[in-house]
């Protein structure tokens, strides 16, 4: 990568990164002003995805997990807040802290004896959790079998029904903004530290005296509850949630997001759900090809660009992580196969 | 048929599901063993070969010739085009990252499994397609109440001959010695004039015949074939692989069959809406309580 250095000292600057802030902002909130429906559609997705990869990125960037399963998380969501609406007839807003609950006690479930194992290890728990996620979602009657549960019906906010277009957007477009400063927050305190020190080396970490166990379950739980949460908001959003949404390709699509924003990095995250969006609406016509474009996409950014289009600055990670091992494979001779 | 003989029937009837899953099993773990590295897209290498021999079948029975004979012609044609696959995807998308983090090499062979999954489900138009053999399928024999039929005794010898040659050439030639030697130690087997990215490819080529043979397999035993066949396939043989201890290759064997013959039984027990749950459960399960597997070796991490 050769940038001018002053371009580069330019986009370093406070004032410039402020002023890109609130432009971006300034966009955000005006769009439903001079925008159709399908714009504000287009972008209620792109805000969607926003969420979904700024939880995963807790997960798999802060953390460096390797979780395929994150639309797992969403499901368990959803299906709190459609359940409890559609058959206890609660409140949506009496719905989120159970969901946030049941998001935190499923993903300790599953963390607890899982996140001690290797990386690719894990990434095959949480895949086959998410499958049996889904085969159990279809087999219960509670959860509406095949079918999922419709006719969710809309909350009211300041008297405003949720169905609005512009409403959903505004909703989500909050959603983002504040799981944006929980990230960031999240990245610059103890915890994102003792993660960042665990991702880059996990023995020195520990010889630090890190609770490496503890500080990958509480990620896991985080991220596991942001996309929790997104999920409860899009089951009252689409009226409707099914078992087909809990697939490897949307589990995927996320990850996707993640590499392709720059693991880590929130503003990468927001980036790349744009960019993601934004490519679909234009591969739309092409239909079938589309999954074929986006893996091959795949295969070229990860060997083109590993660290993603807007990197994490900081004690990088990837190159870091390539020297730390061709210094050890000096030294060490590799595990029996 | 008293209960004792339908568990018995189940039993039968996983060890054909199990040989799949072990065949499938030993691509997963043999470069497992040697690159530590998750190969995503060889659940759709599998797919892939049984769609060639798919088609090669039908390109020579359409101009007539025994079925028998088209068949071959196939399963040879899709390990050639499996092998090929298998190659080309490693130079081309792995090698260049064979020193990254496995995270990278895991998501790009998330990428890979998208493009041959996607490829196959264009030119199908995502329908299923129907292998009829001309052969009786049910023609078999009993022994008491159990009954056995006679592809299901084929496809399992069969199984029994690849892993047997493949046993065989691990233990008693050169280029298998040298996979066993890079397993262990790459570097030092650079050093002892080993090419190691040779034994690389030879990994995967060897991977991709054995799931193009499954594939084939597959779907002479069930007769129809989808572009997401090899999605399922994938994760249950990787579960296999990880209950025989991933890295060993007769580990990889048993936990195939071993995971069949489980799964056939938790079908008869659980109903057969919850027998993927039952495998994911029992992957879990191994997980937590034996993540070495049945004949994996403690690995001590060494700093």
């Amino acid at each position: 990568m050769k940038q001018s250095t002053s371009l580069r000292a330019f986009l370093g600057k406070r004032s410039t990164q402020w002023t890109g802030i609130l432009v971006v902002l300034i966009f955000a909130v005006t769009l439903p002003l001079y925008a159709n429906i399908y714009v504000i559609g287009v972008a209620w997705n792109a805000l969607f995805y926003m969420l979904l990869a700024l939880g995963c990125n807790v997960i798999v960037g802060y953390a460096g997990l390797c979780d395929l399963g994150y639309s797992s998380k969403v499901a368990i969501g959803a299906y709190t807040t459609a359940i409890l609406m559609k058959t206890f007839g609660w409140n949506f807003w009496a719905t989120l802290p159970v969901s946030i609950l049941a998001s935190a006690i499923i993903a300790c479930l599953v963390g607890m004896p899982t996140l001690r194992l290797r990386g690719d290890y894990l990434a095959i728990v949480t895949l086959g959790f998410s499958e049996i996620i889904r085969l159990v979602a279809r087999n219960l009657n509670v959860t509406g079998s095949a079918s999922g549960i419709s006719g969710i019906k809309s909350p009211v906010i300041f008297g405003v029904k949720f169905s609005t277009p512009w409403m959903q957007y505004f909703i989500f477009l909050i959603l983002v903004i504040i799981f944006i400063f929980v990230s960031l927050r999240l990245k610059r305190s103890r915890f994102g530290r003792a993660l960042e020190y665990m991702r880059e080396d996990e023995d020195a970490a520990r010889a630090m005296g890190v609770n490496v166990p503890r500080f990958k379950l509480l990620a896991f739980v985080i991220g596991s509850v942001m996309g929790g949460l997104a999920g409860s908001f899009y089951a009252v959003k689409m009226g409707s949630f099914s078992p087909s949404y809990v697939t490897f390709t949307e589990s995927a699509y996320i990850l996707l997001i993640v590499v392709l924003g720059g693991m880590g990095k929130t503003p990468g995250m927001l980036l790349g759900a744009t960019l993601f969006i934004v490519l679909q609406e234009i591969f739309r016509n092409v239909g079938n090809s589309r999954m074929l474009i986006f893996g091959i996409l795949l295969v070229l950014i990860m060997i083109f660009r590993p660290q993603g289009i807007w990197p994490d600055k900081r004690p990088s990670f990837l190159p870091s992580r390539r020297e730390r091992k061709q210094l050890s494979e000096r030294t060490e001779t590799h595990g029996t196969g | 048929m008293s209960v004792f003989d339908i568990y018995i029937q189940q039993i039968v009837n996983g060890l054909i599901l199990g040989s799949f899953y072990a065949l499938i099993a030993l691509g997963y773990s043999m470069v497992y063993g040697i690159i530590k590295m998750l190969n995503f897209a060889h659940g759709d290498i599998y797919m892939f070969g049984a769609f060639g021999s798919w088609a090669v079948f039908y390109f020579f029975a359409n101009r007539a010739g025994a079925e028998w004979a088209c068949l071959l012609f196939g399963v040879l044609a899709a390990m050639c085009l499996c092998a090929a696959l298998g190659f080309l995807i490693q130079r081309v998308a792995y090698r260049p990252l064979f020193d990254a983090p496995r995270l990278s090499l895991m998501i790009v062979a998330i990428g890979v499994s998208l493009v041959l999954e996607n490829a196959i489900m264009m030119v199908t138009n995502g329908d299923s397609v129907y292998l009829n053999l001309g052969i009786n399928m049910t023609a078999g024999f009993r022994i008491g109440h159990v009954s056995v039929k006679w592809i299901q005794l084929v496809l399992f010898l069969i199984a029994v001959v690849v892993m047997v040659g493949l046993t065989l050439l691990i233990n008693y030639t050169k280029w298998g010695q040298a996979m066993r030697a890079v397993s262990e130690d790459m570097n030092t087997c650079r050093l002892m004039g080993i090419n190691a990215n040779k034994v690389i490819a030879l990994t995967f080529i060897i991977g991709s015949v054995l799931a193009a043979i499954a594939g084939t397999m597959n779907g002479v035993y069930y007769g129809s074939l989808k572009y997401d066949m090899g999605y399922m396939m994938g994760i249950k043989a990787f579960t296999a692989a990880v209950i025989g201890g991933i890295g060993s290759i007769p580990g990889a064997m048993l936990g195939g069959i071993l995971l069949g013959v489980l799964e056939a039984l938790g079908t008869q027990i659980c109903g057969s809406a919850w027998k993927d749950v039952f495998a994911f459960g029992l992957l879990i399960l191994m997980l937590v309580f034996k993540p070495n597997g049945i004949f994996g070796l403690s690995e001590t991490e060494r700093m």
